[in-house]
């Protein structure tokens, strides 16, 4: 069963990076872009290649027009709107709907 | 579906299994291996001397196995294959049925009749178990000695060495390496190893080896011609044997030298079964490394689908490095063809040898021999891979460089088949044909053909291709730094400066495309704190700072950071060093003494750091800007403070240094030392710009690098007096900011500078440019806007706001799990972390 969840404040975002928070136990990245639609993007904090959790604390750009978020380890790229790695098609990271209301930002698990 | 049975779970085994379950091929896989554990790491076996532990040499786990769905036995070997009813029986009695068969059992050491060679203390080197008992049977053992003077056998005195015996190798041939060198190399890898203390037998046949009793030692070796030898163990490495008795008992052909016979899609003699790797044996070759290995593997996956490869064979050129020496032999390294040329370079004193072997005509390369250098070993192996036309003095390419430019093989000439990324086996032809599908750009060629996202060892062999291609296609070589500026680095820094640009979204909207990456922005962030000198954490920079400039520490494999306060100069009074030991207590981090005279505390959480730095800061402690491309650390020794030879105050002028240029961004990181006295105790010759003291003032040195590629520091000026020491100093490194490509170390910046050390000394001493009261102003004006950074930050509430784990709760990341080793924490192996969240779930 799918649950929509507030997950954190919109002020609670920074604008061109990301931020993690927790929900029933799973890490998400979230990133605000300001200059993109939508404005909120949420995959796992997880990156299975460096085994940690960072990839929130990743540098996002876009890569061949596909936003991405390079994991500050070993600097792969994971699509901010797919999942999937670039450098490697057979690796990809959860990827959760996520949208503002109002001042609240609320992930669908 | 397919049943498919692989036996033997060795390197290539699990090769051929991984390459199967990732296949659309529809199979249920079942895998027997002989040894106790999952294929791991054979070639990387002597790392288990080194420390590595089994885990880490592991290629794979009995749980990747269940999640691939693969069903997986090991510990049992297979004694029987009964080809009718198509079935195969281990030994303890289990039966695996199977519609096709593979055999991947790999080879076992050969250990020569020698009466005495069953004692305890006789072994041999090539499992994780054997490796166990001769660590087992080092213990208590002074000497040891290894039987056969090859490849394996001097890995195996390497091993025995880092165990700490006295090491003897003996070699019943003459020479050591006897297959891949020829008696002038082997000769020049005898010398360089018994340099090393290893003792070298030649020509030695072991006819007995005795127990002793009643003596400091345990064997007796004794020779044919009445030599002997005491030793404690003894280690068999005297060649390798295919495991073929499974085969042979089944009726299988074998190879004349043994092996099971295979042809070019490996199959055996009989249609459903497969040989690779070790025991298969193609033309009556066997092929006794890893890599054709791979290929054989592959190849076998693919007679199970549609597209069916073949294996046609392997070159056995090898490069390696044994007990610290580079040896590389490629082709025919003994010039046994008729009429072939040779030509040898032997220099005794820096202990290099190298030869090529040419054939009669002078055109072509047939072998090459390379000891104590192999620099030369990749250019040769393509010649020799390609048949490329060698230059008229072949010569050349063995010279050292300063007898004759070597003609550096350039991409153009390079054929099809040449193959550029080994970890891939990517061939300029599969780049070229990539590029024609109209992937220009270096990245989209990476992440079509897979070249260079293995070791990464072909990265600038790569970029020669494309760049190479795209001219000859009439288009323009990209100099672009990414897909979102077509600029280097430096045309940035110019446009930045000029038109007095303060943000990267101002940049990127007059100059670029698209919106920046993680080359780009670092490169911009960078080019902004050398200009402007700015807050890095301010608004408008926060996306151009990559995690360890965002949070102003290292991040570290596990997610944890590490904390590197400034110890200038390597000099800290004794309650400043209390402190650091306070602070890593109280918040449990492991702590080091760097290469670089400071201390590291490793392993705190995202949110521990603003807490950690702030008592680091009312202590009087500043960062260290470990994480920056920035001045990193100003080494020093005592100087004439202490030290009987010092000339001058080496650390005082360490400190002035160090000071002066803490903060300052650039290209890539900087380091500096001092030294007191010519015999150089800082090592200031091997930094960035290192200074020694004379009787008359300070010598300065110039570009000068450690790590990956060492290079000697440049003589720049002598006896300056201490203002003249500075602005030179000033200039050196503003030019360098100014002119460097991103990440260019001041070393490779100065290898790429038209005109050399000369042109350097001339815009710096004499101002050949007229800018240099410029570059003065600018780094006065820098020196003068220095700000801790985390100083600013720890006083900024809104900055910590950052410092967070998770925004909506305080708890911590439970997968940051650490465990206890010689009396401090350090991260889990993944191993360690599943079983201790095992545990506690
Ligand atoms: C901690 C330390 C090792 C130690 O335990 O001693 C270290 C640790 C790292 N070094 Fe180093 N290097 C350390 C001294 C050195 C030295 C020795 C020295 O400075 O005297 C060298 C050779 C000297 C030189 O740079 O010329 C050195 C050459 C490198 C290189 C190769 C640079 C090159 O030009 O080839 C890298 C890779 C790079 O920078 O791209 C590197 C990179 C790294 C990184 C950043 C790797 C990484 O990305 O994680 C490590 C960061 C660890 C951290 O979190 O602080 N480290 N590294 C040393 C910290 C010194 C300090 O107090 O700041
Ligand atoms: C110390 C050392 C260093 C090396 N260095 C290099 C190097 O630098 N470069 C390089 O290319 N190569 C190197 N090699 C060689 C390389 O390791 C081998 O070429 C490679 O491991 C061969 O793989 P394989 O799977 O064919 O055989 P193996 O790795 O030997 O695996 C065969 C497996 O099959 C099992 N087996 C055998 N019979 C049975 C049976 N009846 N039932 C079930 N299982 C069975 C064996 O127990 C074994 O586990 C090195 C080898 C050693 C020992
Ligand atoms: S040499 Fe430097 S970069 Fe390499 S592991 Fe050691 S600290 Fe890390
Ligand atoms: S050779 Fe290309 S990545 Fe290793």
């Amino acid at each position: 069963m799918s649950q929509i969840l507030k997950i954190c404040e919109q002020t609670d975002l920074v604008a061109n990076s990301g931020i993690c928070a927790i929900a029933e136990g799973q890490q998400i990245a979230l990133f605000y872009l300001p200059k993109e639609t939508p404005l909120v993007y949420a995959i796992g904090n997880w990156d299975p290649i460096g085994k940690a959790n960072v990839l929130s604390r990743g540098m996002v750009g876009d890569i061949n027009q596909r936003l991405v978020v390079a994991s500050p380890l070993y600097k792969q790229h994971f699509d901010l709107q797919t999942g999937n790695c670039i450098e490697d098609s057979a690796i990809s990271v959860p990827v959760y709907h996520v949208e503002l209301a109002g001042d609240e930002v609320l992930v669908t698990l | 579906m397919l049943n498919v049975v692989v036996i033997g779970n060795g390197m290539v085994g699990h090769h051929y299994v991984e390459q199967l379950a990732a296949s659309p091929i529809d199979t249920q896989i079942t895998v027997i291996g002989g040894e106790t554990r999952p294929a791991y790491d054979r070639v990387h076996l002597s790392e288990y001397f080194a420390g590595r532990s089994p885990e880490d040499l592991a290629l794979t786990s009995r749980e990747h196995y269940i999640e691939i769905g693969v069903e997986a036995h090991f510990g049992d070997p297979v004694f029987r294959i009964d080809r009718h009813n198509k079935n195969v029986i281990t030994q303890a009695g289990r039966q695996f049925s199977y519609d096709k068969l593979v055999l991947a059992t790999g080879s076992y050491p050969f250990v020569p009749s020698v009466p005495g060679r069953d004692h305890d203390s006789c072994l041999v080197y090539r499992t994780i178990d054997d490796l166990g008992s001769i660590k087992a049977q080092a213990d208590e053992a002074h000497i040891g000695v290894v039987i056969g003077g090859g490849l394996l056998g001097l890995e195996a005195a390497n091993a025995l060495q880092n165990l700490g015996l006295e090491t003897h190798v003996v070699e019943f041939a003459p020479g050591l390496m006897g297959v891949q060198l020829d008696t002038g190399g082997s000769g020049m890898l005898r010398r360089k190893i018994e340099a090393l203390g290893v003792k070298v037998h030649t020509s030695k046949v072991t006819e007995v080896i005795e127990a002793t009793k009643d003596s400091d030692t345990r064997l007796l070796l004794k020779f044919a011609d009445g030599d002997c030898l005491a030793t404690d163990v003894v280690v068999f490495s005297a060649g390798i044997r295919p495991f073929d008795q499974l085969a042979l008992d089944a009726d299988l052909k074998l190879g004349d030298r043994g092996g099971i016979e295979i042809d070019y899609h490996c199959k055996t003699s009989d249609s459903d079964i497969f040989a690779i790797g070790e025991c298969a044996s193609l033309g009556g070759r066997i092929f006794g490394l890893v890599a054709p290995g791979y290929r054989m593997a592959e190849a076998a996956v693919s007679q199970l689908g549609d597209d069916k490869q073949s294996f046609q064979g392997a070159d056995m050129s090898t490069k390696l490095k044994l007990l610290g020496v580079d040896v590389g032999s490629i082709g025919d390294a003994h010039g046994t063809e008729e009429g072939a040329i040779a030509y040898t370079f032997s220099d005794e004193r820096i202990e290099v040898y190298k030869r090529l072997i040419v054939s009669a005509n002078g055109k072509t390369l047939l072998g090459a021999v390379l000891v104590g250098d192999c620099s030369d070993y990749d250019t040769l192996l393509q010649y020799y891979l390609n048949g490329i036309d060698l230059p008229t003095d072949p010569e050349t390419l063995i010279l050292p460089y300063n007898a004759g430019a070597t003609p550096a093989l350039g991409a153009s000439v390079l054929p099809a088949t040449a193959i550029i990324c080994s970890c891939h086996n990517v061939s300029k032809g599969d780049i070229v044909e990539a590029m024609d599908a109209g992937y220009l750009a270096l990245g989209d060629v990476k992440v079509e053909t897979k070249a260079s996202t293995g070791c990464g060892g072909c990265a600038a062999l790569l970029k020669n291709i494309v760049d190479d291609q795209l001219s000859e296609r009439g288009l323009e070589v990209d100099t672009a730094i990414c897909e979102h500026f077509s600029y280097t680095r430096q045309e940035l820094f110019h446009l930045i400066k000029v038109g007095n640009i303060e943000s990267f979204d101002e940049l990127l909207d007059k100059y670029g495309s698209g919106r920046g990456c993680d080359i780009c922005k670092p490169t911009v962030g960078s080019i902004l704190a050398s200009l402007w000198n700015d807050y890095v954490l301010k608004e408008k920079h926060v996306g151009l700072q990559d995690t360890n400039d965002t949070f102003l520490a290292n991040m570290q494999k596990n997610g944890t950071y590490s904390v590197v306060p400034r110890i200038a100069g390597g000099e800290i009074t004794p309650d400043k060093l209390i402190v650091l030991g306070e602070v890593a207590k109280k918040y449990n981090l492991y702590t080091k003494i760097t290469g670089a005279q400071r201390v590291d505390l490793f392993g705190a959480r995202v949110q521990q750091l603003p807490s950690i730095w702030k008592e680091l800061v009312d202590a009087g402690f500043e960062t260290g800007h470990a994480y920056g491309k920035a001045l990193r650390t100003v080494k020093s020794c005592v100087g004439s403070t202490w030290c009987r030879y010092g000339v001058q105050d080496s650390v005082a002028m360490a400190l002035y240094v160090e000071n002066r240029y803490k903060g300052l961004r650039s290209p890539h990181k900087l380091k500096s030392a001092v030294s007191g006295c010519t015999r150089e105790c800082a090592e200031a010759q091997s930094k960035d710009f290192g200074i020694i003291a004379t009787e008359n003032g300070w010598n300065l040195f110039v570009c000068g690098n450690g790590g990956m590629k060492p290079r000697h520091a440049d003589l720049f000026a002598t006896d300056l007096d201490d203002e003249t020491l500075i602005k030179y100093i000033d200039r050196f490194l503003m030019f360098y900011v100014r002119t460097a490509d991103r990440l260019q170390r001041t070393s490779v910046w100065m290898e790429n500078l038209e005109g050399g050390l000369d042109y350097l000394k001339q815009v710096v001493i004499e101002d050949s440019l007229g800018i240099a009261t410029e570059l003065e102003e600018q780094m006065n004006n820098i020196v003068g806007t220095y700000q801790c950074e985390w100083k600013r930050t720890i006083e900024n509430p809104e900055r910590l706001k950052r410092f967070v784990q998770f925004v909506n709760t305080d708890a911590e990341d439970d997968q940051i799990v650490f465990v206890q080793e010689r009396g401090q924490p350090r991260p889990a192996t993944e191993a360690e972390r599943l079983e201790l969240s095992k545990a506690t779930a």
